[in-house]
């Protein structure tokens, strides 16, 4: 079935990784000076790699578009980063994180890569902490670990609800040290606009600086993109609004393929939306549901205060569907059954779009626990409440606080309400085990690239894929294209190659500022958003993936016809970046339905309402599905697929049960 | 001071300068009210008189006066000087500032006390110190002393010098209340198992040193001691 | 709410700005600060005006961009919360908001709100970090740490590189940021073989830099939105001094 290479080296599955790193073709320090290495997106697959390239030896240029490299979206990441440590001592292995990874990604992901990145998970918690993260320790001055959705282990790392913050301070430091010493030089406030080939090889970006609207030509001998995910083609998103597609769209249109772009995570514990005026959705980490009980009236339209609401009229609808896992089931079924359980009219809040995320009980347990170790043994409720809300407060203060702040209600008071927000893409450039794309010398890091989740990612796994990509694998793996290319002298910039992608790129900024309409970027993103959420969001049919099609082909034309953007193109002009991003989405929201339209079946992410179990469950069609659909994009915005199959001979592909 | 490298002209190191001699003008401000405090021994100046004696004539004493005015002049000449350094660091100012809403307006304000409590200082260093170094005082009590007890009671009859002391005297408190705590976080002593007692030992050295000065002039002025 | 903003308008560095007044109406207090500069924003586009630049990202507190100093204090009325986490329910209706960038000569004004922090990144260049390469690493818990250091240095490390530290100081002084990224190091024994090093040579490149001294006002602890604490700034200078008349590495 597959058309295309994935690279996998020959062997065992465990030693696939160890044998490649012994093999590989190795560059000696003197060509490494030589060697110019592109580095977009400083998040933590961008940063990190920039480091590590450089900490090699290679020339390293970094680009981001905010004004720090510090400011990428990873650093909003909260709950954690797995690592297979088995520091608990629960069973935690390699395997298991493999395991617990591919099934959590409902076998849509390519064994050999899962398996590497679970070796390298442990290496990555040990760089961290060198670097001086401070993850969270027990009094005994170890680290301490805590349970994330779809799983039995507590393999979780984390920095309160700050991770990702923590993990990236950590690789920003490290490529801060590296521009120190001058041995990556870095571009900020710079977006990238167009990819440059040469020969079929990518030689070089076009970048526009943000300030003065200057376009700048910047030579590699490869370029690795690590620019993250496009959830913000959803218009609301868990994303910064500044996240977008861009790069990656750009290198699809100069010929790499895009994988598996329906596959789009949609988080269940987000803080539901409260008016049109909404610019973006904010996360409550996945590590609440350590701690709190999902459930919502048992009454269809229950008015009632959640606290007068007796226990026996509560649907603990997670723990009653699936009692193995209870309310730490994969995010794909949290976000459903809490979609099932509005669609059927259970919601509560003004919307109705929301269920409650209770934490009195585990805060009953913790504080009788606190009573215990202070001599009391018969506490009574308001005693071990008050005790165990400290306890809450020392595990989720800071995100107790964002959820007053936002929605004005005291959530030790009363439960959260929370609903399923659009949160990462699973979806992105299609790469080999090398994570080279299919242009050559052209790589792709992190969310950007397709390769490790399959159709639903676990939580604290973003952390430990950009890292793994960016510290321990890519810095390896280019280099077995880099050896090939010690004799490839710089090419200098007026090569006509850089001329006509630059020329490309231009094109496209003078054409928006040029249309002159009268729809602001936000209206047409807001439509797009509105689109996609209702059609190709938590749950899709052809039907609607067929209208959705229609409809974002029109609101394209609408788009080029229409859009105003104000001022020129030779001074910092927010609205510009923002009209030639959401020219991006709108291609890629089209890509997206076709994909989604392509792929009969559910998994993970991807629930098709054709497709489903009596239960409600999602329905996989593995003798026609089990591929990877890379797609090529062709004259006119059209798209070709090519399909990689995939083969699981470690694993039995089975029905994934969380009961 | 190559070994130093430049330990002194970074930011941190003129701070370390601010707070070394803040804090010994601090310890000054003991001696120089502990001496005062005297008069009120309410024995015609008797006591107040041999300490005044004791501090003109000890020469270890007169060595430290060097020490003093070397201190006091160095923690003038750096304040002006971070002064002038923090202007150029905000070239262009905020339309609306709310200080209150972060911090007390005399941290906010020290070199406007600062520079009240020079203006004070010329004075007083006139009235007295110039009197009793070099234009000599007048007469001699009942034990032979230099009566410069003699020469406060004088001056303090004059309302309008009461009333400047007092305002510098109200300047050097409000000053105190920030600088002392100030010097101990500049210097590094920040604990926080000492903080309460470095806060609270500040407030009531400020309140309790700025009582007493200011009890002399009010004293003399109303006839409360003789 | 009905609100009047007086809004810095600055076209680009070299520009003379201005406070520029604007009317706008039908405000929910839901909205946070940010999304009622979106309403106005789409409003001057619609009238065919430039938008206001200014810099925002994530928009939940954590990444650090937004910068408004709003009525005179930096990321507006609320403790602890930066502009894009401030809602307009902390204002009323009829209210006059004056929105004013961060002003330092280490923070020059790019356009309109937005301000260049690069200054900061340098100073993280110049030694913010541990010289450990990847794949250095020694296992992770070789290393135990005692949970108050390194919940400590967890708090320490908890800047966001806003600014507003900078911003809120009468003398635009970097010392709360420095302090925080050199506490944090210096209280994790992964920290200590560079510590004396680090200390000097952040604090010279902050001064390099244009930043102004430290008054200790504690302007700059109040009105940090992750709650960085002055005691940082102890412990820098602390370590300053020590590196300065102890150690005898001379740099």
């Amino acid at each position: 079935m597959s058309d295309i290479n994935s690279n996998i080296p020959e062997g065992e599955l465990t030693n696939k990784w160890t044998k490649f790193k012994s093999s590989v073709p190795l560059v000696n320090p003197s060509n490494k000076r030589t060697l110019e290495v592109i580095v977009v997106g400083s998040g933590l697959a961008g940063a990190s790699a920039a480091a590590t390239l450089a900490e090699m030896g290679y020339k390293v240029k970094c680009f981001c578009f905010q004004d720090s490299p510090r400011r990428a979206h990873s650093i909003a990441a909260q709950g954690g980063i797995n690592a297979a440590k088995n520091y608990q001592n629960d069973g935690d292995s390699t395997y298991r994180l493999f395991y617990d990874t591919v099934k959590g990604g409902d076998y849509r992901s390519r064994e050999a890569n899962v398996y590497r990145l679970a070796e390298v998970s442990a290496n990555i918690i040990d760089q961290c902490v060198a670097q001086g993260v401070p993850l969270a320790r027990e009094y005994g001055g170890l680290l301490d670990n805590r349970s994330f959705g779809g799983v039995q282990v507590q393999r979780t790392f984390y920095a309160a609800g700050q991770t990702g913050q923590q993990l990236l301070l950590g690789a920003y430091s490290a490529l801060e040290r590296q521009i120190g010493m001058g041995k990556v030089e870095m571009y900020t406030r710079h977006e990238m606009l167009e990819i440059v080939k040469i020969d079929g090889k990518a030689r070089g970006i076009i970048a526009r600086n943000l300030i003065t609207g200057e376009i700048e030509r910047h030579f590699g001998h490869a370029v690795v993109l690590g620019t993250g995910g496009y959830g913000n083609v959803f218009y609301l998103s868990t994303n910064a609004m500044g996240s977008n597609v861009t790069a990656a769209w750009k290198a699809h249109k100069s010929g790499a393929y895009f994988a598996n772009p329906c596959y789009t995570q949609i988080h269940p514990t987000c803080i539901p939306v409260s008016g049109d005026h909404q610019s973006k959705l904010t996360l409550m980490s996945e590590s609440l549901r350590n701690d709190g009980r999902i459930w919502v009236p048992m009454k269809k339209g229950d008015e009632r205060r959640p606290q007068d609401i007796p226990e026996e009229e509560r649907d603990y609808y997670l723990e009653r569907r699936y009692p193995a896992f209870g309310n730490l089931v994969p995010r794909d079924v949290a976000s459903r059954a809490a979609k099932e359980r509005c669609d059927a009219g259970y919601g509560v809040g003004s919307s109705k779009l929301a269920v409650y995320l209770d934490f009195k009980a585990n805060a009953i347990r913790y504080g009788k626990i606190e009573a215990s170790k202070a001599g009391n043994h018969h506490p009574d409720e308001a005693t071990c409440l008050r005790l165990g809300l400290e306890v809450i407060k020392a595990k989720y203060g800071n995100l107790f606080d964002m959820y007053a702040q936002i929605t004005g209600e005291n959530p030790y008071e009363t439960p959260m309400r929370i609903y399923p927000a659009v949160h990462y893409t699973m979806g992105g450039l299609w790469v080999d085990y090398n994570l080279m794309t299919n242009v050559q010398g052209l790589y792709c890091t992190g969310e950007a690239n397709f390769s490790d989740h399959g159709a639903n990612r676990l939580g604290a796994s973003a952390l430990m894929q950009g890292l793994a990509d960016g510290y321990f694998v890519l810095p390896y793996t280019i280099g077995a294209y880099l050896s090939k290319e010690i004799s490839v002298k710089a090419i200098p910039t007026d090569h006509p190659a850089f001329a006509e992608a630059e020329e490309r790129a231009v094109g496209i900024l003078n054409k928006l500022i040029d249309v002159k309409g009268t729809k602001s970027v936000d209206h047409f993103h807001k439509r797009l958003g509105h689109i996609m959420w209702e059609k190709c969001g938590m749950a899709r049919n052809a039907e609607g993936l067929n209208e959705a099609i229609r409809d974002i082909r029109a609101l394209r034309a609408d788009f080029w016809a229409n859009v105003r953007v104000p001022g020129t193109t030779t001074e910092l002009n927010t609205e510009l970046e923002k009209a030639g991003r959401v020219a991006d989405f709108i291609e890629l929201g089209e890509l997206m339905c076709i994909d989604a339209l392509d792929r009969n079946e559910s998994c993970g992410g991807h629930f098709r309402e054709e497709y489903q179990t009596p239960e409600g469950e999602a329905l996989r069609d593995d003798a026609n599905y089990q591929y990877v659909a890379a797609w090529e994009f062709k004259e006119g915005v059209n798209f070709e697929l090519h399909k990689e199959a995939l083969n699981y001979e470690n694993i039995k592909v089975a029905q994934r049960s969380y009961k | 001071m190559s070994g130093f490298g430049n330990a002194f002209s970074s930011s941190i190191g003129k701070k370390f300068i601010m707070g070394i001699t803040g804090l010994f003008l601090i310890l000054f401000l003991i001696v120089h009210c502990g001496i005062n405090a005297l008069i009120f021994f309410n024995d015609g100046g008797l006591t107040f008189n041999v300490g005044a004696h004791f501090m003109a004539s000890n020469w270890l004493i007169r060595a430290g006066e060097i020490v003093l005015f070397i201190g006091l002049l160095a923690h003038i000449f750096q304040a002006l000087r971070l002064t002038l350094q923090n202007r150029k660091a905000r070239p262009i100012s905020y339309t609306v500032t709310d200080g209150n809403a972060n911090s007390k307006w005399y941290s906010r304000s020290m070199g406007l006390l600062g520079t009240l409590l020079l203006i004070f200082l010329v004075v007083h260093l006139k009235d007295f110190w110039v009197v009793s170094r070099f234009t000599g005082i007048p007469s001699t009590d009942a034990q032979g002393h230099e009566d410069l007890y003699a020469v406060m009671r004088e001056k303090f009859q004059d309302p309008v010098r009461v009333g400047i002391y007092l305002l510098g005297i109200i300047s050097l408190c409000y000053h105190l209340l920030h600088g002392f705590a100030s010097a101990f976080q500049t210097l590094g002593w920040n604990h926080s198992k000492y903080n309460g007692i470095i806060k609270g030992a500040g407030i009531w050295y400020s309140i309790i040193i700025s009582i007493l000065f200011a009890a002399m002039p009010i004293a003399f002025h109303f006839g409360l001691i003789q | 709410m009905n609100l009047t903003l007086k809004v810095w308008r600055q076209k680009d560095n070299k520009a003379k700005g201005a406070l520029v007044d604007y009317k706008i109406a039908g405000i929910s207090p839901d909205m946070s600060f940010l999304e009622m500069f979106d309403v106005l924003n789409e409003d001057l586009i619609n009238k065919g005006d430039e938008p206001v630049v200014f810099d925002h990202d994530c928009r939940e507190g954590i990444c650090g961009m937004c910068s408004m100093f709003i009525n005179g204090r930096p990321h507006g009325p609320k403790d602890l919360v930066t502009t894009c986490q401030l809602h307009m329910r902390s204002f009323k209706d009829g209210d006059t908001i004056v929105v004013e960038p961060w002003r330092a000569a280490a923070f020059p004004v790019v356009k309109d709100l937005t301000v260049d922090r690069s200054a900061f990144d340098r100073v993280i260049a110049a030694g913010g970090f541990i010289s450990v390469n990847t794949g250095n690493a020694q296992d992770a818990n070789n290393l135990p740490i005692p949970k108050l250091n390194a919940d400590a240095a967890f708090e320490a490390a908890a800047c966001i590189g806003c600014g507003a530290c900078v911003a809120t100081c009468k003398n635009a002084s970097a010392m709360l940021f420095v302090s925080a990224k050199i506490s944090q190091l210096a209280l994790l024994p992964q920290g200590q073989p560079e510590r004396y090093r680090r200390v000097q040579s952040m604090v010279a490149q902050m001064d390099a830099e244009g930043f102004g001294n430290c008054t200790n006002t504690g302007a700059c602890e109040a009105e940090c939105p992750k709650g960085i604490s002055l005691e940082n700034i102890a412990r820098m200078n602390r370590d300053y001094a020590s590196a300065k008349f102890v150690s005898e590495e001379t740099m």
